[in-house]
């Protein structure tokens, strides 16, 4: 068995005021999955991904990205090896224009120069978005924020990338432009979605996050399909929805 | 939204001016208005020769004039302000139209509209020519620290943001019967502040985490 990408163990988390946000979580992916975490409002989603790069540390149990631990000695290495994509791209865009933007990360990784400028190029193609580069970023639209926002993050050759709701406030058309870019990357991805669909559509697998633990871990095809772990856990299909009714490629 | 560049106050063109390096533009603006503001009142020649300057200057940038007179009423509530002096203040009087209007007073008023005016003019030029992000870049080769830099350049990026916020907050306020008109009402827009200042301090940790989650360690990198 390899080493995998990201292994979390027995992972437990309260917040300073006394709330406790994850209760012993244990999740392995491997290197090229693709996993979607679901789970409902105030699962412990958004805790548990900020333990991913080591924003939050402190409670019981482990976090390791490709075997290093995440200690604060490693923080700098984990961040490189773990790139998060969050919900709302102007969180994400605080540079004046998007090359700057998309440069911020590995600059800080020490790049300079020609190498620099390769990597922002090469990051910026894969989502489509090179004719971009010297716009300020509140210029362009939702969708194309959200795909700088994944350049920002791949631009820094991450090993996992962690995408928060990346489907959220996306017309039908940003949101399958979207897909189709992750598709195409060849990187690890945990996606943490409520885009039922969207999970079952690009990610294999899935793993379900309810009170602070993982109650289920499985193919999406399964998880989404098990009625009863469904409603003990607040997860719902949009309407009309229906995966027994799709082709099964898999 | 402006545009595909720069910030409101920015007209795109290709004028010698707008070539200039920004931390030279800086350091001219500067230079003019401490001359400016340190000429004596009485030496009118002085000021317009002023004038000539920057009417040259502006002509030069090929920005039009009327672009700038649009942006000059910022001015307005100093020139209220200058008209008042020579009715408020003490000393000798004069008869102007048939109104008693104090002679110091004139002379302080005309002071404060020449030397307003003159700033707002040449800010104005240079807000005109430069883009923001070649303002923060000669700032930073004029060697202002580098913290302040950086909080300039968040504060250009996330102004928009925090006025769309804002936008949105009064069209949702408008929608559920809130008038602004009805000072019953008022106590809602002292409550909206301070939600907006909520929303805003809760999106400056969210930056920075993403921030951190790249590898910020308290400086940006130089592109």
């Amino acid at each position: 068995m390899t080493t995998p990408v990201l292994d979390v163990q027995g992972l437990a988390f309260a917040y300073p005021d006394g709330h406790q946000a994850l209760f012993g979580v244990d999740l392995h992916v491997h290197r090229g999955e693709r996993v979607a975490m679901l789970g409902p409002n105030g699962a412990g989603k958004t805790t548990l991904v900020l333990h991913l790069n080591g924003i939050l540390t402190g409670g019981r149990g482990s976090v390791s990205v490709s075997g290093l631990p995440v200690t604060p000695a490693n923080v700098p290495e984990i961040r490189r090896r773990v790139g998060i994509v969050f919900q709302d791209p102007d969180d994400q865009l605080f540079m004046g224009t998007v090359r700057a933007d998309v440069a911020f990360g590995p600059a800080n990784l020490g790049l300079r120069g020609a190498e620099l400028d390769a990597r922002v190029q090469h990051a910026l193609e894969q989502v489509g978005m090179a004719e971009y580069a010297d716009r300020p970023p509140h210029h362009l639209s939702f969708g194309q924020r959200r795909r700088v926002a994944v350049a920002t993050v791949l631009a820094m050759e991450p090993e996992i990338l962690v995408l928060d709701e990346p489907s959220s406030n996306l017309d039908p058309a940003s949101r399958r432009e979207l897909a189709d870019i992750l598709r195409s990357l060849d990187v690890t991805v945990l996606m943490v979605t409520h885009d039922l669909p969207y999970a079952l559509e690009l990610c294999p697998r899935s793993v379900v996050l309810s009170g602070g633990t993982i109650v289920a871990d499985g193919s999406t095809y399964d998880v989404l399909t098990d009625d009863a772990l469904m409603s003990a856990h607040r997860l719902e299909l949009p309407f009309g929805f229906d995966p027994r009714s799709l082709p099964r490629s898999s | 939204m402006g545009g595909p560049h720069g910030h409101s106050l920015h007209f795109h063109a290709h004028s010698p001016l707008h070539r200039a390096p920004a931390h030279l533009k800086i350091l001219a603006l500067l230079g003019f208005v401490l001359v400016v503001v340190a000429t004596p009142r009485e030496w009118y020649w002085a000021y317009a020769g002023y004038l000539a300057v920057i009417v040259g200057v502006v002509a030069v940038s090929r920005v039009p004039v009327g672009y700038l007179l649009k942006r000059m009423v910022v001015e307005v509530p100093f020139v209220a302000f200058a008209v008042l002096i020579p009715f408020v203040a003490h000393g000798p009087r004069v008869e102007v139209l048939g109104l008693s209007l104090s002679e110091s007073g004139l002379l302080s008023a005309w002071g404060l509209l020449a030397k307003g005016t003159l700033g707002v003019l040449a800010s104005l030029t240079l807000a005109a020519t430069t883009e923001a992000q070649d303002l923060l870049r000669g700032l930073e080769r004029l060697r202002m620290p580098d913290l302040l830099v950086q909080i300039m350049g968040f504060m250009v990026r996330y102004l928009e943001v925090v006025t769309g916020e804002l936008q949105r907050m009064r069209v949702a306020r408008a929608s559920r019967g809130f008038d602004a008109r009805n000072p019953r009402h008022w106590p809602v827009l002292a409550r909206s502040a301070g939600a907006l200042f909520i929303r805003s301090y809760e999106r400056g940790e969210r930056v920075h985490l993403a921030m951190l989650s790249r590898g910020y360690t308290g400086r940006l990198p130089r592109s």
